[in-house]
């Protein structure tokens, strides 16, 4: 093998490395002890990601004709393409650059200076070693499909599709819902405007439902998913409805003359009814009503049709089965929201035992003017309006025993919760929390502006609801027993009503999405973004973008900006119209390949096939994203990974535990 | 035929006496054997561990060892009494968390030739064995005079769901196992709130005041939601309930005269066992009059009434409420 010319460059990243790692004798030390191993220049830089940083390197590659170069410096997360991008500016394969982090495995994790710079030493030593086998590599390019999916019609999903279809380009909006609208249309104000949601979603829903770029694919589920960023093949499941929605009117009267009445659990929160064939709230888009054929008298006895007798365009249809409908897509936004917490697990707090507990949203539904009560605050005899309330906080958010996690919206929810039971019915109210959150604009105004109605506010986390009485006080009342942590006292407080500000949960099948499009959940189930600070809409996945509260709890301003976001990002790509594809691939040597078909079955991106005529496996290099599983499965060492081959990987070894400075390798 | 080692504990030699009488009726009836672990001691009660910790643990300990020793083909051990129940869960929780206070506890359990092993005895409480371990199905089938018509509280106590160790079977706050058990011999249950809440153990002793007013709770709430009779699984909680009623008519002018029977003394009469061998009569506020309500036929269901045209609906119950409690 030819000596290759090394360039060595120590980044300090300001105190981060330079102040655990001694970088000047790290510089030295690969100056002399790695010379004979090729490098022919090492330098240190306080900031080699800053341009006057890289334009260290190209000078190098230019002026000492580098092969090589080697940058220590952070994660390659963060910076490998920045560096990656200067050698390609100096004439250089970008591929023959490779970067060793010394800060988050050295400088962030280490205390002992000398310890560290050894370790350093070591990292850098194995990446000159991985250096010498990189090979050239050209970066490979798909062309973009301009159709976008987005799963979820939620605000999240409504405003994604929106400013994608918007710019022309198509959107297919899938959602498991009879309606689109999401948890915001069960909301009667929003925080901390207290402006109408109805008023302000759904002027956005009648859009989405005529939009010429949008085909609305409400009552579907997305079956299965192909492809790859730029061509994917996505399979939906539209249910029957029973409706015809050519000759549907939208005129609900098979809805008024519907015998069958059940209590809706989505979107009136189970606090009303719904009948069999309904559409989800009046303002539904679309407009057509749906069979729920579980619930339906025909479905289960054969008789009735009391809908399709009565309406008068024969758009009732009990023929009508599920249909598969096959979509081509480039990329996929996943705005799949949020479940409320099951206030019922907390038993402690009594919903389901106590009658006048209730949860958020099925508050959200009683204040709602298009609710159950017409907006009336009363207990759960639908009659009494309550003297005094007591508003949860961190109901299964916060605690051990469900979630660890602050579900964010509560304190703010609670707040505006707070200021409706004041405003209609002048109770006396009593939030309990353990510590208030509202930290966003005009939140904390908002907060004062509770506080100076006259609402009591109690820190501490309540021990129970009971219904247990001690004095004639508590007689017919719900008591709240909770330690008051500002005066250090136990107190027991009576009220007619409990409201429980429960958490947001991942979606119940979170995890069976995240595997159907390929991406990760985090430890709580929300779907993981590709950097939490810095790329928080993108996934780990190409072409697969999320959005709203299926990335995490959010208020609607964050679940917006996310829609709003994800679609610039996918907007971004449909404008490249082609793109580069990282190289790093793995590749079958067919010569090697005894046709076991082991690697067949394990791809998790279904990118490796059976050629059946030359009896070896295949891999698409489209599809392979380079994960390596196949190559370490192979038993027949068929399979090799760019970037990573055995060479690279044990070269990289070698270095690391120094043996080229103990008996320098002979090549 | 099941067989567990069993642990009385020392209320059910003297004044619970009719529970391990009863019990020991009712585990023939249901194909139980309980072969009492020989040479056991005290279990410390509530006060011992607040006192003295390792002593107190040693003699925990102790008996913990002997099941061991004792344990042919590793039954589990069974407690009635919900203190020692606790203990001995709670002792064998801890010695197997500390590795320091394992040390020490069996530097003292080896001065009498004894070695403990945490985790190598697996203590059930009863009402757990009964419910889980036999069945309501098997209980079912051993129904002979079903208590048609008797108005049971549950009352569970606070030392057999918290706390919320691995294993502990049933709800923390509002547990269930006994209402199902209790309904499928034949009662009527009635809604009970305090069932978990705390009989007072023996601050009868040292502050009367706090324990009457926890026992005059439980006896209100009992009351109040109409039943005959409170159902127990714990001496202390018997005793309190019981032996104190007089007292607390007296402190609070009310008029309570309420059984409180161990549930195995029910389990025994739906089995057809007659009231002396259950030791009926024995408790100071008689049961009785109480029993005399048990009817031949199930009582009618009582209609519900049709909910008001307003009336919100309810939130479905959760069957199976820990059964969602996440593994901790």
């Amino acid at each position: 093998m030819p000596q290759e010319r090394i360039g060595v460059y120590v980044c300090h990243c300001g105190s981060n490395i330079a102040g655990t790692v001694d970088v000047e004798e790290l510089t030295a030390w690969a100056g002399e002890a790695l010379r004979h191993r090729g490098v022919v220049v090492a330098r240190d830089y306080k900031f080699m990601c800053s341009s006057l940083g890289q334009d260290l390197i190209a000078k190098d590659i230019k002026e000492d004709a580098l092969t090589r170069v080697v940058v220590a410096a952070c994660s390659p997360h963060l910076h490998e393409a920045t560096f990656r991008k200067a050698c390609a500016d100096a004439g250089m394969n970008p591929y023959l650059c490779e970067l060793v982090s010394i800060r988050e495995q050295v400088s962030w994790v280490h205390t002992d200076k000398a310890a560290a710079t050894a370790k350093a030493k070591a990292v850098i030593s194995g990446g000159v070693e991985r250096v010498i086998h990189h090979a050239p590599l050209e970066p490979m390019s798909v062309p973009i499909n301009p159709a976008t999916l987005v799963v979820g019609g939620g605000i999240a999903g409504i405003q994604a599709a929106m400013e994608i279809a918007d710019s022309g380009f198509h959107v297919y909006l899938v959602e498991r819902e009879p309606s689109i609208g999401g948890h915001m249309a069960q909301f009667d104000k929003t925080f901390p405007t207290l402006d109408c949601a109805a008023c302000i979603l759904t002027p956005k829903m009648v859009s989405i439902g005529s939009h010429p770029h949008i085909t609305l694919l409400t009552y579907s589920e997305v079956e299965q998913v192909d492809g790859y960023v730029g061509n994917f093949n996505v399979t939906v499941r539209k249910k029957a409805s029973y409706v015809n929605s050519d000759l549907c009117t939208g005129c609900s009267v098979c809805e008024e003359k519907c015998p069958k009445s059940v209590i809706d659990p989505v979107f009136e929160a189970g606090l009303g009814y719904r009948k069999a064939i309904y559409r989800s709230f009046p303002q539904a888009v679309p407009k057509f009503p749906v069979i729920d054929a579980d619930n339906c008298i025909y479905f289960d006895t054969g008789k009735c049709k009391a809908c399709e007798i009565h309406c008068e365009a024969g758009a009732i249809d009990f023929e009508q089965e599920d249909q598969i409908l096959e979509l081509n897509v480039g990329n996929i936004i996943l705005a799949t929201g949020y479940d409320l917490f099951d206030a019922r697990r907390e038993t402690q707090y009594g919903y389901g035992r106590l009658a006048n507990v209730f949860t958020s949203l099925e508050f959200e539904r009683l204040t709602n003017a298009a609710g159950p009560t017409n907006g009336n605050i009363v207990l759960r005899d639908g009659e009494t309006t309550p003297k005094s309330v007591g508003i949860i906080h961190c109901v299964g958010s916060r605690d051990r025993k469900f979630n660890n996690y602050c579900s964010v919206i509560c304190c703010m929810q609670s707040l505006k919760f707070a200021h409706l039971v004041k405003e209609r019915t002048g109770a006396e109210v009593f939030n309990f929390y353990i510590d208030m959150r509202t930290a966003y604009k005009e939140y904390d105004e908002f907060y004062q502006r509770v506080l100076s109605e006259g609402v009591h506010f109690i820190r501490g986390r309540v021990a129970e609801v009971t219904d247990v009485s001690n004095t004639p006080e508590e007689e017919d009342k719900l008591v709240i027993q909770i330690e008051d942590t500002r005066i250090g006292r136990q107190r027991r407080i009576p009220v007619d009503m409990v409201i429980l500000s429960a958490a947001l949960e991942p979606r119940h099948d979170s995890d069976e999405v995240a595997h159907q499009f390929g991406i990760s959940c985090s430890v709580n189930g929300w779907f993981i973004e590709k950097h939490p600070k810095l790329d928080p809409v993108a996934t780990m996945t190409e072409g697969i973008y999320i959005a709203g509260c299926a990335q995490g709890p959010k208020d609607i301003p964050s679940t917006v900006t996310q829609g709003a976001a994800a679609a610039a990002r996918v907007l971004g790509r449909i404008q490249q119209k082609e793109m580069a594809l990282e190289p790093i691939r793995a590749e079958v040597t067919e010569a090697l390949c005894s046709g076991c078909r082991i690697c067949n079955n394990l791809c998790p991106y279904t990118a490796i096939v059976f050629d059946e005529a030359k009896e070896v496996s295949v891999i698409n290099a489209a599809l392979c994203q380079g994960c390596g599983t196949c190559v370490a499965a192979c038993p027949s060492n068929a399979i090799s990974g760019t970037q990573f081959s055995n060479e690279q990987v044990m070269a990289q070894l070698h270095g690391l535990l120094m043996l080229n400075i103990m008996e320098p390798v002979v090549s | 035929m099941q067989t567990y080692s069993y642990y009385p504990g020392c209320a059910l030699e003297r004044n619970a006496a009719v529970y391990h009488d009863s019990l020991m009726a009712v585990a023939e009836s249901l194909d139980l054997t309980f072969t009492e672990v020989a040479d056991w001691n005290c279990c410390g009660a509530t006060e011992y561990i607040t006192i003295d910790l390792i002593p107190a643990y040693a003699l925990v300990g102790r008996n913990l060892a002997l099941a061991a020793e004792q344990n042919c083909n590793g039954r589990s051990l069974v407690a009635p009494c919900s203190a020692c129940f606790l203990n001995l869960k709670k002792a064998d929780h801890y010695l197997a968390q500390s590795p320091e206070l394992n040390r020490k506890v069996n530097q003292a359990l080896a001065a009498g030739g004894l070695h403990y092993e945490p985790g190598s005895v697996h203590v059930k409480h009863l009402l757990e064995i009964i419910t889980e371990d036999v069945g309501f199905e098997k209980v079912a089938r051993a129904v002979k005079r079903p208590l048609f018509g008797l108005k049971i509280a549950p009352y569970y106590g606070c030392l057999i769901v918290r706390p919320v160790f691995d294993g502990t079977f049933d709800d923390a706050e509002q547990p269930t196992s006994m209402d199902t058990l209790m309904r499928t011999i034949g009662a009527e249950v009635v809604d009970f709130p305090a069932k978990a809440q705390c009989c007072g153990g023996h601050m009868t002793q040292i502050s009367e005041a706090v324990a009457l007013h926890l026992i005059h709770q439980l006896l209100k709430n009992a009351v109040d939601h109409g039943a005959d009779v409170i159902a127990a699984i714990c001496p202390m909680c018997q005793l309190n309930l019981d032996a104190y009623q007089d007292a607390v008519n007296k402190h609070y002018g009310t008029n309570f005269h309420i059984p409180i029977l161990y549930f195995t003394q029910l389990l025994g009469l739906a089995f057809g066992f007659g009231e002396a061998t259950m030791g009926i009569g024995q408790e100071l506020v008689d049961a009785r009059p109480a029993l005399a309500n048990i009817q031949v036929k199930p009582l009618k269901p009582v209609k519900r009434k049709r909910p008001s045209k307003t009336e919100l609906p309810m939130p479905p119950k959760l069957q199976e409420v820990r059964s969602c409690l996440k593994n901790e």
